[in-house]
């Protein structure tokens, strides 16, 4: 039997953030670009308790490459956003560009996955496999926008225009 | 079968707006196959010991909590951060959203971090954590817990959950306990007494082991 998941709750603000969680790559790295996001209820309330976390692939496309985190760690502010400055991955295999997203929050019982994928990225989305299993009003909440220094993410907990969430 | 509790438990007030609706299913790739360990995250030389953050001893009960954190197939993770934080023995949270009418400890600021050795052991020093009263419902307590962040060696791994004490009363009117509805999954989250491990005329010792889904398990019914 496995240890099941429970919620973060409201006072991981205690225990989780790290001053540099948001760094993946430092200030400073050529080509590092600033994804920013807010987290939204079913209410389309902002989250102000909610957290970020990103897996990534290097710009070749590799994993757990040694000296590159890959790894990006945001909790929500009171407007509900948050911001991880990283380098765009490559594409892997048959899978375009792409970042892996854990959700958590105070109401979520188990961290909710999800991906970004990058607008600028047209071709390699049309032939990723992840994005072809989905409808396009699905699609569409994965692919993020071009914007200012970096791309914008919202994610929506729920709605009728509810993020994309994959069982991992 | 995954042990994890339904995103959707009306007892649990919170979830109601915060729950997806919908879990897609994905062939797991490289990206989920994959995982940080953190294991090189700069660690100081008392962060394993929340007693050790102040000027002086938080009051409290001393206890050591340990344990290993395993794969489901038993293999342990080794050279993993392990993250916990939790309330000070009187139930009080030090964060401004805790209103709770309890003391603050100076001593104690409720947050630690360690990483496992080869065999996927952890060790922390802490105080046992008081029970707190939340708004859920007229009434409602949280059992004395304290909160658990652990990744394995896949996406699919990556664990945040609470751990609870052996008998405590409050179990059965807590809806994010009984979100588990597997009652023996319930049982993993309560670290164990173990004599064997307290240090005499110092602190009482409990075993939490941790056990991470299969890295290919399907976390969703």
């Amino acid at each position: 039997m496995t240890t099941p998941a429970q919620t973060v709750g409201p006072y991981f603000s205690i225990g989780l953030p790290w001053d540099d969680g948001p760094d993946v790559v430092p200030d400073g790295t050529e080509g590092a670009i600033w994804l920013r996001g807010t987290v939204y209820d079913g209410a389309r309330d902002p989250i102000p308790d909610a957290m970020i976390e990103t897996w990534q692939a290097d710009p070749d496309g590799n994993y757990e490459t040694p000296g590159f985190r890959a790894f990006g760690r945001c909790p929500t502010d009171a407007d509900g956003t948050w911001a991880i400055r990283t380098v765009k991955p490559g594409a892997s295999g048959d899978q375009a560009p792409h970042i892996a997203v854990s959700v958590f929050a105070r109401g979520l019982l188990h961290r909710v996955v999800t991906r970004i994928y990058f607008a600028d990225e047209e071709a390699a989305n049309a032939a990723d496999p992840v994005l072809a299993g989905l409808d396009d009003a699905a699609r569409a909440t994965l692919i993020a926008a071009r914007e200012g220094d970096g791309y914008r993410f919202d994610v929506r907990l729920q709605g009728d225009d509810e993020t994309a969430f994959f069982a991992v | 079968m995954s042990s994890h509790p339904p995103l959707d438990w009306p007892d649990y007030k919170s979830t109601r707006l915060r729950h997806p609706t919908l879990m897609r299913p994905l062939t797991l790739t490289e990206t989920e196959l994959t995982s940080p360990r953190l294991g090189d995250r700069p660690l100081g030389e008392h962060d394993h010991d929340l007693t050790a953050h102040g000027q002086g001893e938080p009051l409290g009960e001393r206890i050591i909590v340990y344990g290993q954190v395993l794969e489901g197939d038993g293999r342990p993770v080794p050279e993993t951060l392990v993250e916990i934080w939790q309330a000070n023995a009187c139930g009080r949270y030090r964060h401004a959203g805790d209103q709770h009418p309890a003391p603050l400890d100076p001593n104690f600021e409720g947050a630690g971090r360690c990483v496992t050795d080869k065999e996927g052991r952890y060790r922390f020093v802490t105080i046992k954590p008081g029970a707190y009263p939340w708004g859920n419902h007229p009434n409602a307590w949280r059992p004395q817990h304290i909160h658990f962040s652990v990744f394995g060696r896949a996406l699919t791994q990556r664990l945040v959950t609470q751990m609870y004490f052996p008998g405590d009363p409050l179990f059965e009117y807590d809806p994010i306990f009984n979100s588990v509805r597997d009652e023996q999954a319930r049982r993993r989250m309560i670290c164990a007494f173990d004599l064997s491990s307290t240090k005499p005329d110092w602190a009482l010792a409990y075993r939490f082991d941790i056990v991470l889904q299969g890295r290919e398990a399907t976390p969703f019914e």
